[in-house]
Order: structure tokens, then sequence, then C-alpha cells
């Protein structure tokens, strides 16, 4: 099985359910679009994260209802630096996508998910304590796998594997 | 924030008034299932609030996958839910054969589904002892521990080690299996379902157990998709998903089973659906039995999976194929995948990015128990002090999962 070239044109795209609505809604929200290895990546301009995930959960032609994960990656020394990547679902229609948001090291913050989905809430705090990225609006946003004195967040690439010694 | 889960919010930090105490159980709590710790704050023996503090197992997995080649990081991905190995070999084997365009052969997506359904019943055999045992029945702890140590056998008959097994390798199966291995499975599958019979004997109608179990820890589906719950737990609740049925990868589609639901949402529920999915594993093993293809065990990619040692005897290529695999890795064209499968407890997912070397740029695991810990917050809210541990139980936890 030899891998297919990547499609991130978006007129080829477009009869994607997902990017489709999120089109429609507001065609600005969507910076690009990507299909690889049989998976549709988003990206969405930070703004409009929030909205666009409450609009794919409850409009019922996408239907992406379960929030599987969110994530980051630390792109350095390139700018914007750092991708906070979501994994959606939709059971209804067994298809997952990812929505991705791309982040400057200047002010790296976008704003939680916690209110759509309360089980956003560890997740978050997760990409917050190993990325420094913070979420706006989360209930509780505080270290959850370091120490609370820990100096610095370790998934970040200028993080050496062997710490800071 | 919704008021509903307003117990998300902090414990300590907020107490006011002089009715409620707080009270710390764990880390080392033996009915935690390893170090998790958790603030209760009590209104006599009432749970008010509950929060989980967790962390004393990070190890920081996903930052050293960074540093490894990605054949070296099979054997992390065993420790990181320990109770169910192959699992995760599973998923990350997946993840990048999918990242690199490779087709399994028949035998090795069979042979390993046949080792993922044993790596279940493992799984919920320690889950149903230690939660039956926490409960206060000591005896289907050693029962169920019985019968672990001869799947611990059959791992290590094919593998050679009990637990931390890598069995799984990029582009299909370390070895093939040993002479007499799948003879050996077929007796001990054979009788399985006598000994489920054994423990639902000792608990299904014990008025203890459900005394205990009914009722308690309960979870709505709406709460259950809110938080991110999958696996046994978000089944017993009603949220008919398994990812083998409705997401078949491994050739788990050509296999005929059921996924059993329930909807009371409380900790007997999800005991009965964990039961019967003991019983479904074992159909799907017997199934693998009797339907194992033959062929190759590994996919035709010389530059990605290792040669057989009497080919590298016998010819030049081989032997320089496998000096490059092992000295320099393989490299993987850049991209980026996401794959799940059902692990015991729920959705196992890898995501890893690729930026076309021979490390991976970015492996993340979205284990099940890390986002199954949200359910203890409405679990036990309103709950007595010993619901909490029944209610921990039944989510089925690994703390190395939820750390990494």
């Amino acid at each position: 099985m030899a891998l297919a070239a990547a499609i991130t044109d978006l007129e080829q795209l477009k009869d994607r359910p997902a990017l489709a609505r999120l089109l429609s809604w507001k065609a600005e929200a969507v910076t690009g679009a990507k299909f690889d290895r049989g998976e549709l990546t988003i990206r969405v301009r930070r703004e409009c994260l929030r909205e666009a995930c409450a609009l794919l959960r409850d409009d019922a032609a996408t239907g992406f209802n379960f929030l599987s994960d969110i994530t980051c990656v630390d792109w350095y020394p390139e700018e914007p630096r750092f991708e906070v990547v979501y994994s959606l679902l939709s059971m209804a229609r067994k298809e997952r996508i990812r929505i991705k948001v791309k982040l400057d090291s200047a002010d790296p913050g976008v704003d939680s998910l916690t209110d759509l989905w309360p089980g956003a809430n560890p997740f978050e705090r997760e990409v917050f304590d190993l990325f420094g990225v913070r979420f706006h609006g989360h209930p509780y946003l505080r270290r959850i796998m370091m120490p609370e004195d820990w100096e610095g967040h370790p998934l970040r690439k200028d993080y050496p594997v062997e710490g800071y010694r | 924030m919704a008021s509903k889960f307003s117990n998300l919010e902090p414990v300590v930090e907020v107490i006011g008034d002089d009715r409620t105490m707080v009270l710390n159980m764990g880390p080392q709590h033996p009915s935690t299932h390893g170090v998790l710790r958790l603030l209760l704050e009590l209104d006599g023996e009432t749970i008010v609030r509950i929060r989980p503090d967790i962390g004393f197992l990070h190890t920081g997995i996903e930052k050293t996958c960074e540093a490894k080649f990605y054949q070296q990081v099979v054997p992390l991905t065993d420790r990181i839910d320990y109770l169910c190995p192959m699992t995760n070999n599973l998923a990350y084997v997946l993840a990048v054969e999918k990242l690199l365009g490779l087709e399994m052969p028949k035998r090795a997506q069979w042979i390993r589904v046949l080792l993922n359904e044993l790596t279940r019943l493992n799984s919920h055999l320690v889950w149903l002892g230690t939660h039956a045992m926490d409960v206060g029945a000591m005896t289907v702890f050693l029962y169920c521990f019985r019968e672990r140590e001869d799947i611990l056998r059959l791992f290590e008959m094919v593998s050679g080690q009990r637990m931390m097994t890598s069995y799984f390798r990029v582009g299909g199966l370390a070895l093939e299996v040993p002479l007499g291995f799948f003879e050996r499975v077929k007796r001990f599958i054979d009788a399985f379902p006598g000994h489920i019979d054994e423990y639902e004997d000792l608990l299904t109608q014990n008025p203890i157990w459900t005394g205990r179990t009914k009722g308690v820890g309960k979870i709505t589906y709406e709460d259950a998709i809110a938080l991110g719950l999958s696996g046994g737990v978000a089944r017993g609740s009603g949220v008919d998903w398994d990812l083998r049925r409705d997401m078949p990868y491994s050739s788990y589609d050509q296999f005929d089973f059921k996924v059993p639901l329930a909807t009371e949402g409380d900790v007997f529920a999800r005991y009965v659906i964990r039961v019967q999915e003991m019983r479904e594993s074992t159909k799907i093993i017997q199934q693998a039995l009797a339907g194992m293809p033959e062929g190759p065990i590994k996919a035709d990619a010389p530059k990605v999976v290792l040669p057989d040692r009497e080919k590298m005897k016998t010819q030049m290529e081989a032997l320089i194929y496998h000096f490059k695999i092992v000295t320099e890795g393989f490299t993987v064209p850049a991209g980026e995948v996401y794959q799940g499968v059902e692990s015991p407890r729920g959705e196992m997912g890898y995501y890893i990015v690729s930026d076309g070397t021979a490390k991976p740029y970015r492996v993340h695991m979205r284990s099940p128990s890390f986002a199954n810990l949200n359910a203890i917050l409405p679990m036990c809210q309103g709950q007595l002090i010993a619901d909490v541990v029944a209610a921990i139980g039944s989510i089925d936890i690994v703390l190395g999962d939820v750390d990494r």
C-alpha cells in the first residue's frame, strides 16, 4: 500500500461535512485543511476555536459529540510555535477529525473548552503543565503532572531530555 | 463553568465553614490501585467534594519517546498500562504502520487479535480480583489470579516475558509463535467459560456484593459523553460504542462478537459488562484459533522490518538492512496520525507526529484511565466514603496509564 499524497487544497476538500459546515459558517475562521492517511485535519483561527467546536458538536450534520483528546506540538524554533491539537469523534457518523490552533510563543493562549466538554479539564491542565499553553476560562489551571514548584515546561523542545542540572 | 461540575474545582483552599473536614486518601492506599491521592471534603461520612491528585508516577514517557528510534519506543509502551501491554504495543505499532503506509499480513493481524483478547482477559481478571477484594470478597482474587497466571505463562511462551512483552513490532511480530502454543491457548480457553461461571457464582447473586455495588457510583449517559469516558465505564451508562466494532482495526471486522451494554450506570452495571466482555473475548479467541491463517508474520518491507536470522547468514542485503535498521533506525515519511484502539479500559489512542527522520517528533498517548478518572467526581458526590473504594475499583484505573 503506497502512501497517497496529502490533499491540502480547500477546494478539493470542501465536500467533507465538517469542513463544509465551518466554511459556510465563517470562511475566514478556517486557515487551512489537510487530508492525509485517511484523516482530516482542519486548522482554525484561535479566536474562533470555541465557537467552531460548539458548532461541530451541536450540528446534526457533523455531530462530533465526543472530545477524545487534547494535546500540543512544539515546533520550536519556528513561529507560530505551538500547535494545540483537538481530536473530535462523531459516534453517530463513526468519524474522527482533528482541529488545530497555532499559537505564538509571545502569547500562547486559547479559549478553554471545559464549558463544552467538562472532560477537557485534565487534558488542558496537562497541556498547560507540560507546554505552558494557557487556556482562558479554565476553572483550575494548575500543574497536574509535575510538582507545583517545578520550573519550566518539560515537553517543550528547548527543555533538555535529561532536565536542567 | 457549569455548576453541575463545580466539584471539579479545588477542595482544600475553599474550606469556609466548620461543618466539613478534609481527609487525605492515598497516595499509599491499597484500594487506590497505585499511587492516586484523593482529597475528600466530608460532612460526617458523606462526601461533599472530591479531588484527585495525580502525577506521582509521571515518568515523562512522551519526552523519552522523542529521543528514541521508532522501534525503541515499543518497550516504553508496555510500561504505560502495565496490565495490558499488548494493547499498548498494538496501538503504537498500528499508528506507526499507518504513518508508513504498511499493510500487515493476515496471520500477523489475527495473532495480534488473539493476543489482544488474551490481554483483555488478563486485565479484566486483575480488575475483578482487586475490585472484589476492595469490597471485601477475598476469594475471588485468588481464583482470578489462578487463571491470570495461566495467561502470563502463555505470554512468556510467545514473548519470553510475563508482563512487559514487547511482542508486536512495527511491521509485524517479533517472532513466529512457538510450537504447541495454539494448543495450549485452546486448552485454556475451552476451560475458561467455566471459570467465569465460578466468579459469577461467588459474586452476581451475593447479597453483600450487590448491596455494595447496586445503585452506587451512578453516572448518566450525558455525563459519560461530556466527561469523555470510554470503555466499560461508558458502556455501563448506555454509551453503545466499542472501537473494535465501530472503527475496526487489525481485522476485528472479521470476528463475530457482541458489545455488552447496560443502562443503569452504577458499579454493578460495570461489573456485569466486564464479565460479559470476558465471555465475548473468549468467543473471539476461539474464532481466531479456528480460522488462523497461514503465511508470513512480517510485512514485506525490508527497510523497516528486521530480516530473519537465516537470511542474514546467506544474503548480503539482509545483513546490510539489519545493520542499518539497528544503528540508524528507519525513517518515517513526515505526517501525523491518531490511532485509537479499544483497550480493556477504554479508548487508548496514540497521536504521533513524524518530521521525516528516524525518531518521532512527538508521541502523545490518549490514555483511557486519564480520561475516565473524570468520572470519580460525579460518581462520588453525596455518597459515603466506603463507596469511593467501590467507585475507583469500577473505573478500573491504572495509575501508570494516568500519569505516563
